[in-house]
């Protein structure tokens, strides 16, 4: 926490750099893009620079709202996911010798490091009929025969979650290596089971960190576009890969920017109220 | 000492400049910029097309990777919004092309200073509505009904072997209405011809006997390589996929790539101008060289592409037409329908017909 604020006027240009960067990089491109969703489209060329809501009231089909619909949800699934099996996973880690932590930490962020292409090519091809695990299955005596699971649903699900859980650990690795070791050992001391212990104690008093954590592998994975591609059927094509069509393939700008905002729109209240939702809720650590 | 050499140093450059660049831009009068899609094709002509074209006409070329899809188009649009070309000659794909005309991108092109148009097929020579011709057809490329040979040892005969219910799950086919040409196949194939499309009803028609295609698709690819993995494998073992690259696979792996007796579907890039282009003369003179039968004849040999020329003129031999063509009419690709006023309505249906 900041006790003071800065002052002077070195401390001012200080703060110009972020908000200069900002500015930059995020508030004109978003700028432009506001602007292009209310350009008029013109079919079978581009878009007049006229002012047009039509972009915003196409959006309005059972198309448009089942594949937001379907882009939350899986977000948020794979946010779950990835928040219940990297929780207990981080917990571990931040309990191991310092050395060993590392060599865990160097092996997550070298899978952030993995494109998005190479990580939905390596999941096609080990859910594939030919050359899956399931033959691995077949050989164990657990499945008659080899079968193929990509695209598919799960597929789809298991390509998102590779990528989010590196990043869910590294955003839940901070507040639980700051967690005081004594909580724990006070309530083993009182008699609680360690199961007990780490579901209320540890979970208990790092409620916000993993609101904060669900909330921000949610957003990571809203940007999701090349492993719906490949690892889903078009019924599991996300939002983004809808915009990527429009704005590529279709010379769409005005659309795909419209789906881009409201998209974003959308997004942000969820986030907004799942923030919310964690800081009021009664004996919150926040 | 430093700054003052930095100052020697900045002078000298600026002397040179002065110097060489009258003799520069004396040379860029022999030269030319030509756009081709950047990888597989941008590196055969580097190497099979462009030294031979300096070789023979003393102009240099400059290549330019550019962007497959329509991106290219809108950066060609900007930069002619401030009279400049990013590329002197470019390939630009049909869509595009009819796209660019709205705006009246194209340079006319004049037939006279490209003798060897007469050379071409009819196609190739592309038109404004009013007649100017705007482009001369650069590559042509087929899409046809490929099979893994151990799953199906026979060869399928047409395309309507798709529906087949021995098929189910088993297709690979393109994932966009404008890419996979899949509403020309229905037609040809079940609707006695592409004018069907015509209408909104024409198309819907199409587009229902397309949806009773879905269950036998297993993937709808937009990465090629994903689907050209999977068809050798014999895991996804039939679908559209390119003629050329099927054959080029068909020489290691159980792959067979088939004319259905509807003709395939023959895709084609396109040579043109931008309204912005200053070296209108090594233009023509490009595009000339390219309609070529000779040099139709070395890009279907060295880079697999099917001759915009007429086969009697190109001498390739039976088996070597039959690697990158084939004497069935083919699948004319109804591109007006992708940039006319059904567009968008074709492409949100197509969208509901294949996510639903």
């Amino acid at each position: 926490m900041i006790a003071e604020r800065p002052q002077g006027a070195l401390a001012r240009l200080t703060l110009l750099y972020p908000a200069a960067v900002l500015l930059v990089f995020f508030v004109i491109p978003f700028g432009i893009m506001l602007a292009v969703s209310f350009f008029r489209r013109e079919p079978g060329g581009f878009y007049l620079v006229e002012f047009s809501l039509a972009n915003y009231g196409n959006l309005f089909t059972a198309l448009f709202g089942r594949v937001l619909a379907f882009s939350l949800l899986i977000s948020a699934f794979c946010a779950l996911l990835c928040v219940a099996a990297g929780f207990p996973f981080t917990y571990l880690l931040t309990r191991m010798p310092r050395r060993r932590q590392v060599v865990w930490l160097v092996i997550l962020v070298s899978v952030l490091s993995l494109s998005a292409v190479i990580v939905a090519f390596a999941w096609s091809i080990m859910l594939s009929q030919t050359a899956g695990v399931s033959n691995l299955f077949v050989r164990l005596g657990l499945l008659d025969r080899p079968q193929s699971w990509s695209p598919g649903f799960w597929a789809l699900t298991c390509g998102m979650c590779y990528v989010a859980f590196p990043y869910t650990v590294l955003v839940l690795y901070p507040p639980l290596a700051r967690l005081d070791p004594h909580l724990p050992e006070a309530a083993r001391t009182l008699g609680a089971s360690p199961l007990v212990t780490f579901f209320t104690v540890i979970v208990g008093s790092l409620r916000s960190a993993i609101v904060a954590a669900l909330v921000m592998v949610f957003a990571f994975n809203l940007g999701t576009y090349l492993i719906p591609q490949i690892l889903g059927k078009p019924q599991h094509w996300t939002l983004s890969v809808l915009i990527t069509d429009e704005a590529i393939y279709r010379s769409n700008l005005p659309l795909a920017a419209a789906m881009a905002v409201f998209f974003m729109g959308v997004s942000l209240a969820l986030v907004g109220m799942a923030m919310l939702g964690g800081r009021r809720r009664p004996g919150g650590a926040a | 000492m430093v700054r003052s050499r930095i100052l020697s140093a900045v002078s000298l450059v600026l002397l040179a400049a002065l110097v060489f660049l009258p003799a520069a831009s004396f040379g860029a009068a022999k030269s030319i910029k030509v756009g081709v899609y950047g990888g597989y094709f941008k590196d055969s002509f580097d190497k099979h097309i462009f030294p031979d074209f300096t070789k023979e006409t003393g102009i240099q070329v400059e290549s330019v990777a550019e962007p497959t899809g329509e991106a290219w188009l809108v950066q060609l649009e900007q930069a002619a919004k401030a009279g400049v070309a990013p590329a002197d000659v470019n390939m630009i794909a049909q869509t595009p092309m009819l796209r660019g005309q709205k705006t009246n991108l194209w340079m006319p092109l004049d037939l006279k200073k490209i003798p060897n148009h007469k050379n071409l097929l009819p196609v190739f020579i592309h038109k404004y509505p009013d007649g100017r011709v705007d482009g001369i057809g650069a590559v042509s490329w087929y899409i046809t009904l490929v099979s893994n040979t151990k799953v199906f040892p026979e060869a399928p005969k047409s395309w309507a072997d798709m529906w087949a219910a021995d098929k189910k799950d088993k297709l690979g086919l393109l994932a966009l209405a404008s890419n996979s040409f899949l509403l020309e196949v229905t037609a040809k194939t079940f609707f006695g011809g592409t004018q069907i499309l015509d209408t909104r009803e024409g198309i819907q028609k199409a587009l229902d006997k397309l949806a009773a295609l879905k269950p036998n698709v297993k993937l709808w690819y937009r990465d090629e390589a994903q689907f050209e993995q999977a068809l050798k494998a014999g895991e996804i073992p039939m679908g559209q996929y390119y003629h050329d690259v099927a054959t080029l696979a068909a020489k290691e792996h159980p792959v067979r790539s088939t004319f259905p007796k509807e003709g395939g579907i023959l895709d084609s890039g396109i040579w043109a101008v931008t309204k912005a282009c200053k070296k209108v003369e090594e233009a023509h003179v490009f595009i000339n060289y390219m309609s070529r039968p000779d040099i139709q004849k070395k890009l279907a040999l060295k880079v697999g592409t099917a001759p915009t020329v007429k086969r009697e003129l190109t001498g390739l031999t039976d088996a070597e037409f039959a690697a990158v063509s084939s004497e069935i009419p083919p699948i004319l690709p109804r591109y007006d329908i992708y940039t006319g006023e059904l567009s968008d309505w074709i492409n949100q249906k197509w969208t509901e017909m294949i996510t639903r």
